[in-house]
């Protein structure tokens, strides 16, 4: 990827503000600096990680995924639906195939942008709105009813070895993610087309394909994250996707990947997904209503995102 | 009228404008006059463009002294030089393509504030338009559907709205054809008789005889020399420009066979068959020598560029036939294009929005292209783009140092090195030393006869004529999106290409 | 047949054709309502249309200049909940009020501009930040839904004068005396040169830092009438309002023919898009289908309708045009 060091000082940013948030807690509140403290923060700060991952690629082309929410949501569904049978062949379909339903959403994205060049924003808003309604058809207006498999609550609430099992899963997914944006030439593409969608295509690049590729990347963490709060909560719930997406974007653009594509680093969208739920998790500890967490929330992205900016600014002189 | 003992309209004073370390423009010294046509000459990189800039205000002297009227001023933003009636009509058209024509002529003109404006201010503009040829033109038109030429119409119209005192033209004319530019020139006369000051850049030199009173040469950014209409020849000049005679910028033509025929005879690489497009191609038919640079000539947007998107794959629903070493070929896309199978190669006319992408490094760039071909492989070997950048004689500090920040030329070798490392059969380049220094000029030239001996089809579209008279072997001059005439050997001439591109029986 | 009339009606296709769907699922409608096509039905339909539509608006002045809103449904938030705390009580109370609403509305949409121009901040992501902010400052000034918005005033805004929805009355007025006239002004102009092309407008001598904040300041005000209108129609202060008008605003502009790459499209069809959406979200609900299905087939027509408009891409002769879009 280009301009390296550059682009290590925007990642680090969320790490930095990670380590000084948890730093002034603990002034507030000893117990955050603890190691109890800080794994559960990294078990929940897996299932924003595993929404962001995706989100990140289809960011990198200098698109966006809004179906997040309700993809997550039919995850969650199809999985504690088909684990709720108490047959145990079903139970084992449950993760495999909220995946594939995860893929299959990609795919139906990946027809409106790269087929009929629908802005994305715009697609996948639609896609969503077409999710919701399905599963109110489906679940007949109330809660899924079903549970989450043996293996959905293992992977979601579990541990090995101390460390929690999601934050096991997240780590994994990062490592074939960053495999595949640094070694393969997809990552290569999606930052091409990011910068230049009009130029990649010129230079002989299949930008249609990729473009599907990245949308069913983002649709199957979509789903991945969905199987992982079913198996939180042991059931899927109504609108449970929904307080996910503005979070997920956010994390993102401050781990320094521009919303315009072209840019980024995985390692700061990973830092970004941490530093949101650390500073979430801060502000409820200490009582804060919901209504300042929001305006705290909301400066401090501001904040981050126009020293970025700045800095680029002086570097690019 | 004699105007020189008048205080100039504008001077500048030890001007200078760098862009990090590349000095655009050094030292320079240049007035206008009112009541005159000043036109400026220079080989691209010569520094006009950014002397426009600089008056215009889009760019500051760093450093340097303007003056107006022998008062110092400092022209800040573009708003500010309009303030002092200097008006520039760019080669980048200002118009917003999503506005209608009249639009756009409010937009610029100095009487429309944020406040109410009414169209009637407008009224001599449909007299304007009829007057330089735009009759077609409805003011209701959005400008996105214009094409080019009627573009570069309205555009010298929203000049004029502007009451200027000093009106600036790069290279305004370009597209614009013979009766067309004539009734331009009509209007631009009437109007120095009147007291305008124009400055002129262009690079027809016929133009610029007919129609300048003072001509200034630039060469490598800095003032050559400033002199009278008609007080040099056309040799002169160009020796002036360039700074040696132009036949030294040139490598030898193939010297082959059939003197008169001018090309390698034998079986074609790449022939094209009654090719047509309803955007603007008429049962055009060529054939591409190995061996022999094939130019494609002719005024801007009469087909050319339609006839390399069409062979590279980019336009659909194109009829006739394309061969490649006499088998036909169907294109579905660029990316058909570039198989090895068919190894056909496009460096586009804008490097920087369709060649290149400038933010990312050159090594990203080369590799860009021939990524999708070694299956599974990521990186194009190391040893692969040394090889290629010293072959063209790249000029970077490193191979990760973004594409953006080298000259104009060692971007446009940037841009050869992604297709060259692909070894393609037929190379075909839209207008590829538009914008560049004479020096890589020169070196484009030598490499271009090297890939055409190595037995390389080359089809060369330029804007250039000298490239297509004294580089190619034989040229197509394109009008109307047809083939008008094919000039090879000893019909390859410039007066024969002039008057062809101009659709002027010869 | 090309001329001046052909240029002006075929501008934009896609606002063309929305309105004639519209006319279209309007004419459905009112055919099959059970009531008919009495005042009643239609001013219940004209409130939710006209709410919705006001929030359109503001999101069309932001994407007008290239940029997104996403805070306009906080913002929108924020006005009704201070609208819940000042309109009411003597007429002064009540303009002084409404006032000191719309005020607010434009005080947001100003700082938004300000840190997207001088922070140098893409739209969409300075207004996800803001978004949270102005959400937060309406959950502070009331934490729960309550309030109270003068009833009286509440009712002349919400129901009909000589058979007409008043909410129909507003919009009206808002084309004529603000939107036709703002498109004869320098700044109306300067508003789609800059989503057009802004480096065509600054070279044109246009102040585009001032014209960008301008366009998110009117967003901000329209929000704020958005916010004021829906006190109007609910009576009360609710400060969760927000995500929902965000996102149908964008599918709104977008099926009215806006381009989200600015530049291209007109208030009308952002008005014309938002009411498209209530009017099928309306013939859902009279339609007999059954409720659990209304919402699955509201998101299918709003896709059909999204694709229908993008599927010309399918017939370009040149493929380059289509990463113009």
């Amino acid at each position: 990827m280009n301009a390296p060091r550059r682009l290590d000082l925007d990642a680090a940013m969320p790490w930095l503000g990670s380590i000084v948030v948890v730093l002034l807690g603990s002034l507030v509140f000893p117990t955050f600096l603890s190691l109890e403290y800080l794994l559960t923060q990294t078990q929940i700060a897996a299932f924003l990680g595993v929404l962001a991952a995706g989100a990140m690629v289809v960011i990198l082309l200098g698109h966006i995924d809004l179906s997040v929410p309700w993809t997550l949501g039919w995850a969650a569904i199809v999985s504690t639906t088909l684990a709720g049978t108490g047959d145990p062949l079903w139970q084992a379909f449950a993760i495999p195939a909220a995946l594939a339903v995860g893929a299959v959403i990609g795919v139906i994205n990946g027809v409106g942008v790269a087929l009929f060049r629908i802005p994305s924003m715009v697609w996948t808003l639609a896609v969503n709105a077409i999710l919701l309604g399905s599963s109110v058809l489906f679940t007949g207006g109330f809660n899924p009813k079903g549970e989450a498999s043996p293996l959905m609550s293992l992977l979601a609430t579990g541990r090995s070895f101390g460390v929690p099992n999601a934050f096991l899963v997240w780590i994994a997914l990062s490592v074939l993610l960053l495999w595949l944006l640094h070694r393969t030439s997809l990552g290569r593409y999606l930052i091409a087309i990011g910068h230049s969608e009009k130029a990649t295509w010129l230079s002989g690049v299949g930008t249609t394909s990729v473009t599907f590729v990245a949308f069913v990347i983002a649709g199957l963490c979509s789903a991945l994250g969905g199987v992982l709060l079913a198996g939180y909560a042991n059931q899927a719930y109504q609108s449970m996707g929904d307080p996910y997406l503005m979070p997920v974007i956010a994390a993102v653009v401050i781990g320094g990947t521009s919303i315009l594509g072209g840019r980024g680093s995985y390692i700061g969208t990973v830092g970004g997904a941490l530093f949101i739920t650390l500073l979430t998790s801060i502000l409820s500890v200490m009582q804060i209503g919901e209504a300042f967490r929001q305006i705290v929330f909301g400066s401090i992205i501001i904040i981050m995102l126009v020293v970025q900016n700045l800095r680029r600014r002086e570097t690019s002189r | 009228m004699d105007s020189s003992d008048a205080v100039p309209l504008l001077e500048l004073r030890g001007v200078s404008r760098h862009y990090g370390p590349v000095a655009a423009l050094s030292e320079v010294d240049f007035t206008c006059r009112a009541g005159e046509i000043h036109a400026v000459l220079g080989e691209n990189g010569a520094g006009k463009s950014t002397l426009m800039k600089l008056i215009a205000g889009v760019v500051q002297p760093t450093p340097g002294e303007i003056f107006i009227e022998a008062r110092a001023t400092r022209l800040a933003t573009p708003a500010a030089a309009q303030s002092h009636g200097i008006v520039c009509m760019f080669q980048e058209l200002s118009l917003a393509p999503d506005l209608s024509v009249r639009d756009n002529l409010l937009l610029g003109a100095r009487s429309t504030g944020l406040g109410l404006f009414s169209y009637r201010k407008l009224g001599h503009a449909r007299a304007l338009l009829d007057r330089i040829g735009g009759e077609s033109i409805r003011l209701t038109m959005r400008v996105r559907d214009l094409t080019l030429p009627d573009r570069q119409l309205v555009e010298i119209v929203k000049a004029l709205y502007r009451s200027p005192r000093l009106l600036i033209l790069d290279e305004a004319t370009s597209a614009l054809n013979a009766s067309v530019v004539e009734r331009v020139f009509d209007l631009l006369r009437e109007l120095r008789d009147e007291g305008l000051g124009v400055l002129f850049i262009s690079h027809r030199f016929h133009e610029v005889d007919a129609l300048a009173d003072r001509i200034s040469v630039f060469r490598n950014g800095r003032l050559v020399e400033t002199f009278d209409n008609g007080a040099y020849d056309y040799g002169d000049i160009i020796r002036l420009m360039i700074g040696q005679p132009l036949t030294a910028l040139f490598p030898p033509k193939a010297s082959v066979g059939d003197r008169t025929l001018g090309v390698p005879t034998g079986p074609p690489l790449l022939s094209v068959h009654d090719l047509s497009w309803e955007g603007g191609l008429h049962q055009v038919n060529l054939d591409v020598r190995a061996g022999s640079i094939t130019g494609i000539g002719g005024l801007d947007g009469q087909g050319q560029t339609i006839l390399l998107h069409a062979l590279f794959g980019v336009l659909r629903r194109v009829h006739g036939e394309v061969r490649l070493d006499g088998h036909p070929i169907r294109l579905s896309g660029p990316r058909s294009a570039k198989a090895p199978a068919v190894g056909l190669a496009l460096v586009p006319e804008d490097r920087k929005t369709e060649g290149l992408i400038p933010a990312l490094s050159i090594r990203d760039n080369v590799t860009l292209a021939l990524l999708g071909r070694e299956a599974g492989r990521g990186d194009g070997s190391e040893a692969d783009i040394a090889a290629l950048a010293s072959e063209l004689e790249l000029v970077c500090a490193s191979f990760d140092q973004p594409v953006g920040s080298l000259s104009g030329g060692n971007q446009q070798k940037v841009a050869l090195m992604k297709w060259l490392a692909l070894k393609p059969r037929v190379l075909l380049l839209a207008d590829p030393t538009r914008g560049i220094d004479v020096k890589t000029k020169a070196q484009i030239y030598t490499l271009l006869r090297r890939l055409a001996t190595n037995g390389i089809g080359i089809v060369l579209l330029t804007t250039d004529q000298e490239e297509l008279v004294h580089l190619c072997d034989e040229v197509h001059v394109f009008y109307g999106g047809r083939v008008v005439q094919r000039l090879a050997g000893e019909s390859l001439t410039s007066e024969n290409v002039i008057a062809a591109s101009l659709n002027v029986a010869a | 047949m090309s001329n001046a009339w052909s240029d002006r009606l075929l501008g934009n296709p896609r606002e063309l054709f929305a309105a004639v769907f519209l006319a279209m699922a309007l004419a459905l409608y009112l055919g099959t309502h059970p009531s008919g096509a009495s005042t009643y039905v239609l001013t219940i339909w004209a409130n939710q249309a006209t709410l919705l539509a006001l929030v359109a608006m503001a999101q069309f002045f932001a994407v007008l200049v290239r940029g997104l809103d996403l805070s306009v449904g906080a913002i929108m938030a924020l006005c009704n909940v201070v609208a819940s705390h000042l309109v009411s009580g003597s007429a002064l109370e009540l303009a002084f009020g409404s006032a000191t609403v719309l005020l607010v509305g434009l005080a947001c949409g100003i700082v938004n501009g300000v840190i997207i121009v001088y922070g140098r901040l893409q739209p969409i992501v300075a207004t996800l930040a803001t978004a949270a902010i102005y959400g937060g400052i309406a959950l502070w000034v009331r934490p729960t839904p309550g309030g109270i918005i003068d009833y009286d005033l509440a009712d002349r805004m919400t129901l009909d004068v000589a058979g007409v929805p008043v909410a129909l009355i507003i919009i009206a007025g808002i084309v004529l005396l603000f939107w036709l006239p703002l498109k004869r002004t320098g700044f109306g102009l300067s508003l789609y040169a800059t989503g057009s092309s802004e480096q065509a407008a600054w070279q044109s001598g246009t102040p585009v830092a001032a014209v960008r904040i301008g366009a998110f300041a009117l967003a901000g005000l329209f929000a704020g009438l958005a916010g004021t209108y829906v006190g109007f129609v609910t009576t009360t202060g609710d400060a969760g309002i927000g995500p929902n008008f965000t996102l149908n605003s964008i599918a709104a502009i977008v099926l009215g023919g806006v381009a989200l790459r600015g530049g291209v499209g007109s208030l009308i069809g952002a008005i014309i898009g938002a009411f498209i959406l209530k009017t099928i979200s309306a013939l859902m609900f009279f339609s007999g289908l059954p409720p659990l299905a209304q919402p699955f087939v509201e998101g299918l027509i709003l896709a059909l309708a999204i694709a229908i408009g993008g599927a010309d891409v399918l017939r370009l002769r040149n493929r380059l045009e289509a990463f113009e879009r």
